[in-house]
């Protein structure tokens, strides 16, 4: 069906635009000044990490099977079966391209808990192991037809436990192992450019079309007839796309209500923060869940995410950007809630690939609400295991921090030999750099 | 010769220059400074975290002066600046020794 292949091959570009640059800019701008280019660049080398391991042994892992999504019922997949996409028709290109896209953003969602601290070189060696560890089995067992799949089948339609759940708990147990950065609730460290802040969490939003509303490459069966999956395509994209934004638009309003309530104002780091919990809360539920069912689940992300965010401050755990208050807590609303707002009307309910689809609240029983908390608990134990390995085999190995007088500096120029801002205003002509570039220029023309 | 400095809420920049140009004040320093007086700072909340902000931004001007004219010029500036809440800064004086004029070489009372 060439308007559903034209549709993959937009939404993977959508999807590729959520980490490079709506996220670099969502976090970037949450970070101090002195270290906005190292968040960014956690951002832009995952994406050329990652996407590169993907092709090489990903797909293998998570697909691996027929190249289509057929999975093996196992835990985990042969890396070298269709490793370098072996035997992988270029004609099912977009869709591991698709998949890889998911996979970057993962990596690159973990980096928002240990901001402003951490070696450029140990951040890559982790996320390779991680995602080999942790992402692909996740993946291979949720939608790629594994062990969890065959026993415990749980509706994921676009990445709540794979991908949210899956960064959230990483990140967690990452600041764990790293520790706090030097001065944490001691000096001050608010963001220092919510303008960016904005700007990525309205591109997230805008990329996360093609993140919701394009997984429904999930559910194209190459048992289904043309017709019937031409009929699914239209009638499905149409209530993701709706449930996407419905819950969106709830979570950032419930937000700042909570805000405006406990701390008199609200403000537009709430709404940036609400939006991206109502996007993660949906992902996984966009395709099973009624309008009314994304408005509570986008409502509920929304308030209990804003209160999630504070309790780091309780336990002086430094989850800087919360990844565990937004990414963790709101991919388990959006898991859990299929369990009770699911239903049969739905796409996936419609689709019948998960049976009686119909959650508590809908007349159903625990059967679906278990196999969600099933899932959830599968994510937390995998990418928890293998977060903490790599995390502690990078501790006594290599390192992870960089020294305490360049975190004080500032990581920009400690790892980069760069800082973001040259800022001189209208009257001042200290700020120029001039002697210095020009002298620079000739080293480089040389 | 006497150096005015005052230090002064930024949205009051524009009014005090305008009433010190309708005085004749033909040239000042301004720049941006942070500080803080009896108003402390204030607090910000990013995401349920409060952040005391001890520092207030404010605009320093700096003028210098013929002695005849420092307690006009000083009272154009408190005038013009006064909003009657806290933070509204201060103005004080301080006498200076000499003055040059770069371009001219001039001294003194010439190069005000």
């Amino acid at each position: 069906m060439d308007g559903y292949y034209a549709w993959m091959i937009v939404a993977t570009a959508l999807v590729l635009m959520m980490t490079t640059p709506a996220l670099a800019l969502f976090y970037g701008g949450m970070t101090r000044s002195k270290s906005v280019l190292n968040m960014m660049m956690m951002s832009y080398v995952a994406m050329g990490v990652i996407g590169i391991v993907f092709v090489l042994w990903g797909w293998s892992m998570g697909w691996g099977g027929d190249g289509v999504g057929n999975g093996n019922g196992s835990f985990i997949a042969n890396p070298f079966h269709m490793f370098a996409l072996h035997n992988v028709s270029t004609s099912n290109y977009i869709y591991v391209l698709f998949q890889l896209t998911f996979a970057v953003i993962t990596a690159a969602l973990i980096s928002g808990s240990i901001a402003d601290r951490v070696k450029l070189s140990s951040w890559v060696v982790f996320i390779v192991g991680w995602i080999t560890f942790a992402y692909f089995p996740i993946a291979h067992n949720v939608w790629g037809g594994g062990w969890l799949y065959a026993h415990f089948p749980n509706l994921d339609y676009a990445g709540g436990t794979v991908v949210h759940i899956n960064a959230g708990v990483a990140g967690l147990v990452l600041a764990l192992i790293i520790g706090r950065r030097v001065g944490f609730m001691k000096d001050p460290m608010k963001p220092h450019n919510l303008t960016l802040t904005m700007i990525g969490a309205g591109l997230l939003w805008f990329g996360w079309y093609g993140f919701n509303v394009g997984s429904i490459v999930f559910t194209s069966d190459s048992a289904k007839s043309a017709a019937k999956f031409s009929e699914q395509f239209y009638s499905e994209t149409g209530v993701t796309f709706m449930n996407t934004t419905l819950a969106t638009m709830a979570a950032m309003l419930a937000w700042l209500l909570v805000e405006r309530i406990v701390h008199g104002k609200a403000t537009s780091l709430g709404a940036a923060s609400g939006v991206v919990a109502g996007l993660v809360a949906i992902t996984p539920s966009c395709g099973a869940v009624s309008l009314l069912g994304a408005l509570i689940i986008g409502a509920l992300a929304g308030g209990v995410c804003s209160v999630a965010v504070g309790m780091k401050f309780r336990f002086r755990l430094d989850d800087s950007l919360d990844v565990v208050g937004v990414h963790l807590v709101g991919g388990i609303i959006g898991a859990l809630m299929i369990g009770l707002l699911g239903t049969n009307t739905s796409p996936q309910g419609k689709d019948g690939l998960f049976g009686d689809m119909n959650g508590l609240l809908y007349g159903g029983n625990a059967t679906l609400l278990g196999h969600q908390a099933i899932g959830v608990l599968f994510t937390i134990v995998v990418s928890g295991l293998a977060a903490l390995v790599f995390g502690l085999l990078i501790k006594y190995t290599i390192g992870w921090r960089i020294t305490e007088d360049d975190e004080v500096e500032g990581i920009d120029f400690a790892e980069h030999g760069e800082t973001a801002y040259d800022l001189a205003t209208s009257t001042s002509r200290l700020g120029s750099s001039s002697v210095l570039s020009s002298s620079v220029k000739e080293g480089v023309s040389a | 010769m006497k150096l005015v400095t005052a230090v002064i809420k930024p949205h009051k920049w524009e009014e005090v220059r305008e009433a010190l140009e309708t005085f004749g004040v033909t040239g000042m320093t301004v720049s941006e400074v942070s500080g803080y007086g009896r108003q402390k700072g204030h607090t910000e909340v990013y995401r349920g975290a409060e952040y005391d902000i001890a520092l207030v931004p404010k605009i320093r001007i700096e003028i210098v002066v013929d002695d005849g004219d420092v307690s006009d010029v000083s009272d154009i500036v408190v005038k013009a600046a006064q909003t009657g809440r806290i933070g509204d800064g201060k103005v004080w004086v301080s006498s200076i020794d000499s003055v040059i004029r770069v371009r001219t070489g001039e001294r003194d009372e010439a190069a005000i």
